[in-house]
Formats: structure tokens, C-alpha cells, sequence
């Protein structure tokens, strides 16, 4: 589409030029600023089914939030029993049963496919319930706006109290608002610190001033982003800086369920003197009375009769507004409803509605999100609890000793991932080794070097072999270090090379 | 250039009054909290002034109540290291060499340690890790040339070699034979086939059988009469196939001819005796310690 081109200035005629007057140019051909001022929601008390949905969503993700790093879990003396644990310092997440190292963040990876997929899944089925739900934005601006609505009063006191002049209840109940506002940040940033630290050592620090500058950074960061999201920034995060409105529309078909006004009911709408009806008595169409209920109480400022729209986050609390409206002038319920774009027509054609869950969409999110869950799954179960790495020294490739002998280092790295002190027995074969040593350590009476490795940790240890460059086979010959567990028997064996001189 | 602030039809907003060759300049003024942010900065830099080293004076500058220099923070950090440290090192001060080597923890200390200091001090002239340069021993292998035990290496760290301000220091030399005319060009060459037999090399047989006299009378003394080397004197294996100089012919005639010593400082009072200890067993861990 060709951008219009309404100012020509002339350069021959200075007279023509952009202070032209408006009344010339075409209503939609005016220069618009590209950035729309806010214009601030106040969203109304509302009591429903989808509201108490909501209530139960936040209620039940907050105790998760501030709930969670207190759980505990016994995992022995040589680990930390918090159940929900990130521990940077040692490099280990703990989650319940599972622990991963850092170099098993592939986890991470597939739990975040999972949460796209799951998304991609869910909003398929059901539109945006996360937004609406889920999404930590949401609850805590709901939370926010619960604090604001307790303190303010609902939504006509609210904008009274902005338009009022500064005045002492002005200055109070804002006050207090931000107050309670910055109380529930800090304790949301306080918690978020608690998945990273034990729990409560960390509480301890933070109050007594010992804690690190991160602790208290992060703390800070968390506090001021919670506060001016959800306090200020609100549906403009959902808006404006988050990817996921501008792509859901593609997640989405005519038989996702999503929130959608019955227009070939609603409309024409009018306020309901103008129906001129008896109460109680419905009209043919037109049930919509205009009564903007849906737009007062919604949470981003949209009107769900305008359609399904990019700020639209799918909470339904226009649903409950509309019903709680419906019931009093004695229309029939669901005039905006939780249903699809389908269900809709078919109801304008008076045919039956169906819902149809499985569709080619489902089917294919839910086998990635079984497969992802599978291979994960099969991961966590078949993981390696003993792991060994070799590095071979490279400067020098080898050493030539007195005898006639090379000799090259290595440096073996013996990864104990269970939760148990662990002897492990050293062998090195495929090249016929003349001298064997381990720094620090003396063979057994069997000639066996004993590598102890503390539980929960990697050991590291200096290997030296020697051989007679005679019998090898190439300027590197393959060779395999080999740890067996003294009590179990596992073994882990580890492919290298013996570097020799030239042939 | 006038001054007529006029109002823009289309955006509404006042011009600033400006006019170049026909082009006027919407007033749009920057957002208020922006500009206050602004003058808060300006007012907190102020702070800034007190608090930091700021102006400088004719001869001195403003010190500022916080007394910061990048010398102080420097030491602190140093401070903090040190305090981290402090139990090893004062474990490290406590026990002996052989201790300290048998003991895991401290092992592993020293190998990180020593591996630190050994960088800093001693890479340059034995070569990253230890792999040692033409004239500047490897460390790596088991030939040395003053012993490769613990208290061996400690001691070469404490005296250094031909370090002649120490006392201690490891010292011998080995005469000029060519330059100082101890022996003839012949004996020489003589000698270096005999030298060259010792490590299983083919040499002209009659002249190695000449040269095995020179080399009892001559050399005998450092290198013992098999040639293995004299390790408390110094006296380098000749029987190995290890040079610290080469060992070609023409290397070999040369270092008879002229002599050859290196020297190596002693590091006694360079660095304290904790850091010498993990040194000696760093050196002594990198494969060749006895």
C-alpha cells in the first residue's frame, strides 16, 4: 500500500508548504503521530464465573511463587535439602527428584520448548488463556489493581480521584496505593532471590545487611520492574512489549474457543428505553444495550464488541459484566461468550454448535508436546551419573624422557554425580604402557591407582603415561582410559590418543 | 530569521518561530519528566564532586570525603585475595615440603598456585608449562641436571644456579677446552665422537677410541666416566638422548670449544617461602619429579 503523499512543498512557490490549512486534506490522509498517548484503564469491580476463575488462578500462582522455596527435600548431607533450588555459585538446579549440572542445560532447552508448544497448544484450543491467566504480568497487575481498587475505591471514584485537585485524600490514597505497591515488589523481587540461595540464610542476610551486592541488586532490579509493570505499565506490556499478541493470531482458527461477542444478536445495539420493550421481554435483535459494562471492567480498555483484537488477553471478565447486565434486564445470558468464531455462525444460522477439540492444529501440538515430554523424560531417566573427561596436553605433545621413552600428560576429569563419596580404579589401555602415574597418589598393592572423588563433584587429577615410542603405532595412537567403580563395577571408558614422535 | 510563532495546521502544535529558507520547526519540547530527570542528574553529579577526587589544584587535587584512588581499591582487592588464601597459606607455612606434597588439598592448592606464579617468574626462560627453551631446561622430563626431588627443587628455587650473590647457589663450571687451548682442535673432535657414542649414535670408531682418553682426563671428572653425569656436581648425563644445547656434532664441538653455563637467579627473598613451596611442588608435579 503506497503511503499517501499529501505535502508538496515547491521549492519555486515557498507559499505551498505544510502549514497549509487541514480543512484541504483528506481525513485519513493527516499526518498522525505514530505513538498513541496512553489512554488510562480503570477497570471496574466484577464478580462472575470467569472472575472467580481468575481469583483462583491468582491465588493458587502467588502461594506457588512465594510458596515454593521454602519446600524442602532430603537429598543426604552432601547437598542442599531445598527442594526448588538454582545454586550459581556450585553450578547445580535442583528441582525435587532432579538435579542437572551445567553442562546439562540441554534441559532447559527442552522445557522451553515445551512451555512454546504447550502455549502454542493451549491457545489453539482455548485463545489466550494464558494472557489472561497465567502470565505473571496478569496476576500481578491483578493484584495490583485489587490493592488500588481496595484503597481508591472502583472505577468512578478512581477517576474522580485523578481529575480532583492535589488535595490531602489525594496525597493519602496515592500515597498508600504506591506504598503497597512497592511493599509487594520488593517482596515479589525478596522471593524471586530465594530460588537462587537457601531460602532462608538468605531472608537472614538480606534483613542483617550480609547478603552479596547480586542479592541486593537483584532484589532492586525485580522490585522497580514489578512496580512500573504492574503498576504503571500494566496492559501496555501486553500491548506494546510483548512479542507473543503479534503472533498468537496465527496459533488460532475459527474453532478455537476465544472470547467473542454475538454481533448478529448485540447488534443493532441501543440503550434499552429505545428497544422500547416491557422488562423482561426480548427483543428479536439487538440484545446489546450498549450499556458498556464489557468495556468498563476490561483490564487492557477494549471494547470485546469491536471483535477479537490484539489487546484482547482473553480473561472473559467482559463475559461475566455482560451476563451480570443480561440477567438484570432479563436478556438471555452470553451475549459475549467463551465459544469460537464457528459456534458463533452457527448460531446466527440457528444450526447446532459444535465443539470440536481434536483438529489436525491439536494433534500436531500435542504430539510435539508428548514427544518433547517423551525425550525428556527419557533423558532424565537414563542420566549419566558418572561421567569422565580427558584432556590431553598439547604443549608439549609429548616429552622424551632419559630412557628413550615418551611420556604424555593428561588431564582426567572424573564427573561423580551422585550423591555418595565414589572410589574409582584407573586403567589406561591400547598402548602398552611402560610408566603409569597419577600426581599425588600412590598405585595399591595391586599396582591400581584409587581415585576418590567427593560426592556431588568432579575430580581432577594429573595422569602421566610413558611408553617406548618403538612400539607405537603413529604419531598418535589411539588409547582409552577406563575408571571403574570399586563397588559398583560401572565403568566409563574415555577415547584419547598417546602422541609420539614422527615416524 | 523572524520570530512569528505560528500554529501548524495539520499537527496542531506552534512552530518555534524560526525560519530558514522557507523551513519552519515544530516546538516539540522534550517530555517534562525527561528534562527533570536531567537537572537531577546535573544535581546528583554535584554529589560527586565531595565524595571523589575531582578538581585538580595547582599541586595537588580535590581528595574527596570517600578517599578512593585506584590504589586503595587495588590493595583491598588484593586484601580480600589474600584473606581467601590466608588458611592455606598459613597450612602451607606450616608444614614441609613433603607435607604439603602429600597432603590433597594443599597439592591441589600448589599445583593452581604455582602454576600462577610459575607464569609470572619462570615461563620466560623455561617456556610455557614448563617445556623449557634451547639453553633453559625442560621441567617436564626426568633428566635434571641439579636433581628432581622436592627438597632438590626447593633448593635450586632457594639459590638459584651460578647466582653468585647467593651463597647457597648451585654452581660449577665447565672450562673453555677450545677457546682456552686445554685441548687441541683433533682432541676435540676426538672427544665429540666419543660423546656421540655414548648415546648409541654412529661415530667414526678410531677417533672415539682416541677420544675416550681425552674423556677420562678431561671430563671424567663432572660427567663420570660413563658419561651418566655427576648430578651433585652439576655435571649434565651425556648418556640420554636429552640436550639442554643440542646434540649434533657441531653443537657438541662447540660447547667443548667454548663452555657453556646458564644461569638461573635465586629466588630466596623474591619470593616468600610459601610461594616457593608451591613452586617446587608445581615443578615437581609437571611428570619428571623424583
Amino acid at each position: 500500500m503506497a503511503i499517501p503523499r499529501t505535502q508538496h512543498s515547491d521549492p519555486a512557490n515557498p507559499a505551498i508548504s505544510n502549514l497549509q490549512p487541514a480543512a484541504e486534506l483528506a481525513e485519513d490522509d493527516r499526518d498522525h503521530p505514530l505513538f498513541e498517548t496512553r489512554k488510562k484503564v480503570y477497570p471496574k469491580r466484577v464478580s462472575g464465573k470467569f472472575r472467580n476463575l481468575k481469583w483462583v488462578a491468582l491465588i493458587v500462582l502467588l502461594l506457588i511463587y512465594w510458596v515454593v522455596p521454602w519446600l524442602r527435600w532430603d537429598r543426604g548431607p552432601s547437598a542442599p535439602d531445598q527442594a526448588v533450588l538454582i545454586d550459581m555459585d556450585l553450578g547445580r538446579a535442583y528441582f525435587f527428584f532432579i538435579e542437572i549440572w551445567p553442562q546439562e542445560v540441554y534441559y532447559i532447552t527442552g522445557l522451553l520448548i515445551l512451555a512454546a508448544v504447550g502455549l502454542f497448544l493451549a491457545t489453539s484450543l482455548f485463545g489466550r488463556i494464558w494472557c489472561g491467566y497465567g502470565c505473571p504480568q496478569t496476576v500481578w497487575t491483578d493484584l495490583f489493581m485489587l490493592v488500588e481498587r481496595y484503597i481508591q475505591g472502583d472505577r468512578n471514584a478512581r477517576m474522580k480521584l485523578d481529575k480532583s485537585p492535589w488535595g490531602f485524600e489525594k496525597i493519602w490514597k496515592l500515597g498508600t496505593t504506591h506504598l503497597a505497591w512497592l511493599v509487594i515488589s520488593a517482596a515479589t523481587g525478596g522471593a524471586f532471590v530465594l530460588y537462587f540461595h537457601d531460602a532462608a540464610t538468605v531472608v537472614r542476610d538480606v534483613f542483617t545487611g550480609n547478603a552479596s551486592v547480586g542479592v541486593y541488586s537483584t532484589i532492586a532490579f525485580l522490585t522497580g520492574s514489578t512496580y512500573l509493570l504492574a503498576g504503571w505499565a500494566r496492559e501496555q506490556v501486553c500491548t506494546y512489549m510483548c512479542p507473543w499478541p503479534r503472533f498468537q493470531s496465527a496459533m488460532l482458527d475459527e474453532e478455537s474457543m476465544i472470547v467473542t461477542y454475538e454481533g448478529w444478536r448485540g447488534e443493532t445495539r441501543g440503550p434499552i428505553k429505545r428497544k422500547n420493550l416491557a422488562r423482561g421481554e426480548v427483543p428479536e435483535t439487538g440484545h446489546c444495550i450498549d450499556c458498556y459494562a464489557c468495556f468498563n471492567v476490561c483490564p487492557t480498555g477494549v471494547d470485546i464488541r469491536d471483535g477479537l483484537q490484539l489487546e484482547c488477553i482473553g480473561c472473559g471478565l467482559c463475559i461475566d459484566a455482560c451476563n451480570e447486565m443480561m440477567d438484570k434486564v432479563g436478556f438471555p445470558r452470553d451475549l459475549v461468550r467463551f465459544d469460537s468464531i464457528q459456534n458463533t455462525r452457527l448460531r446466527e444460522h440457528g444450526q447446532a454448535t459444535r465443539t470440536r477439540i481434536i483438529r489436525p492444529r491439536t494433534i500436531f501440538y500435542s504430539f510435539l508436546v508428548v514427544l518433547v515430554s517423551a525425550v525428556m523424560a527419557f533423558g532424565l531417566f537414563n542420566r549419566e551419573t558418572l561421567e569422565v573427561n580427558v584432556l590431553r596436553d598439547r604443549n608439549p605433545l609429548f616429552v622424551p624422557l632419559s630412557n628413550g621413552d615418551v611420556r604424555n600428560g593428561y588431564t582426567l576429569k572424573i564427573l561423580n554425580k551422585e550423591q555418595a563419596e565414589k572410589t574409582f580404579i584407573l586403567t589406561a589401555t591400547g598402548v602398552d604402557v611402560r610408566d603409569f602415574q597419577v600426581i599425588g597418589l600412590t598405585p595399591n598393592q595391586n599396582g591400581d591407582f584409587e581415585l576418590d572423588v567427593a560426592p556431588d563433584r568432579v575430580g581432577s587429577f594429573r595422569v602421566f603415561v610413558a611408553a617406548d615410542p618403538a612400539v607405537l603405532q603413529d604419531e598418535a595412537t589411539p588409547m582409552d582410559f577406563t575408571v571403574t567403580d570399586k563397588v559398583t563395577g560401572a565403568t566409563k571408558t574415555y577415547d584419547t590418543v598417546f602422541a609420539g614422535p614422527k615416524k | 530569521m523572524s520570530t512569528h510563532v505560528e500554529k501548524d495546521a495539520v499537527t496542531g502544535t506552534d512552530t518555534t518561530g524560526h525560519e530558514w529558507d522557507g523551513i519552519r520547526e515544530l516546538n516539540t519540547p522534550l517530555p517534562s519528566w525527561w528534562v527533570y530527570v536531567f537537572w537531577a542528574c546535573i544535581v546528583w553529579s554535584v554529589g560527586y564532586w565531595v565524595v571523589y577526587p575531582s578538581w585538580p589544584s595547582a599541586t595537588d587535587y580535590l581528595k574527596g570525603t570517600f578517599g578512593t584512588t585506584n590504589r586503595t581499591q587495588l590493595h583491598e582487592t588484593l586484601n580480600n585475595v589474600a584473606a581467601e588464601r590466608a588458611p592455606y597459606m598459613e597450612r602451607l607455612a606450616a608444614l614441609d615440603l613433603h607435607e604439603v606434597a602429600n597432603d590433597a588439598e594443599l597439592l591441589n592448592f600448589s599445583m593452581a598456585g604455582g602454576k600462577a606464579v610459575f607464569a609470572d617468574n619462570c615461563a620466560p626462560c623455561h617456556g610455557t608449562g614448563g617445556v623449557g627453551n634451547p639453553g633453559y631446561p625442560s621441567l617436564l622430563d626426568d633428566d635434571w641436571l641439579w636433581g628432581g626431588t622436592l627438597d632438590d627443587i626447593s633448593q635450586t628455587l632457594h639459590a638459584g644456579v651460578r647466582w653468585t650473590e647467593n651463597p647457597d647457589t648451585r654452581f660449577n663450571e665447565m672450562p673453555a677446552f677450545g677457546r682456552d687451548e686445554l685441548l687441541s682442535r683433533d682432541e676435540i673432535g676426538d672427544v665429540v665422537q666419543y660423546v656421540l657414542a655414548f648415546s648409541g649414535r654412529e661415530t667414526d670408531a678410531t677417533a672415539a677410541r682416541r677420544g675416550a682418553e681425552v674423556f677420562e682426563f678431561n671430563c671424567a671428572s663432572c660427567h663420570g666416566e660413563d658419561g651418566k653425569g655427576i648430578q651433585e656436581l652439576g655435571g649434565p648425563n651425556l648418556t640420554d638422548g636429552i640436550w639442554l644445547y643440542g646434540g649434533d656434532v657441531a653443537t657438541i664441538t662447540e660447547t667443548v670449544t667454548n663452555s657453556r653455563g646458564g644461569v638461573m637467579p635465586a629466588w630466596e627473598g623474591r619470593l616468600d617461602e610459601e610461594t616457593i613451596k608451591m613452586l617446587a611442588v608445581y615443578v615437581h608435579s609437571l611428570g619428571g619429579g623424583q
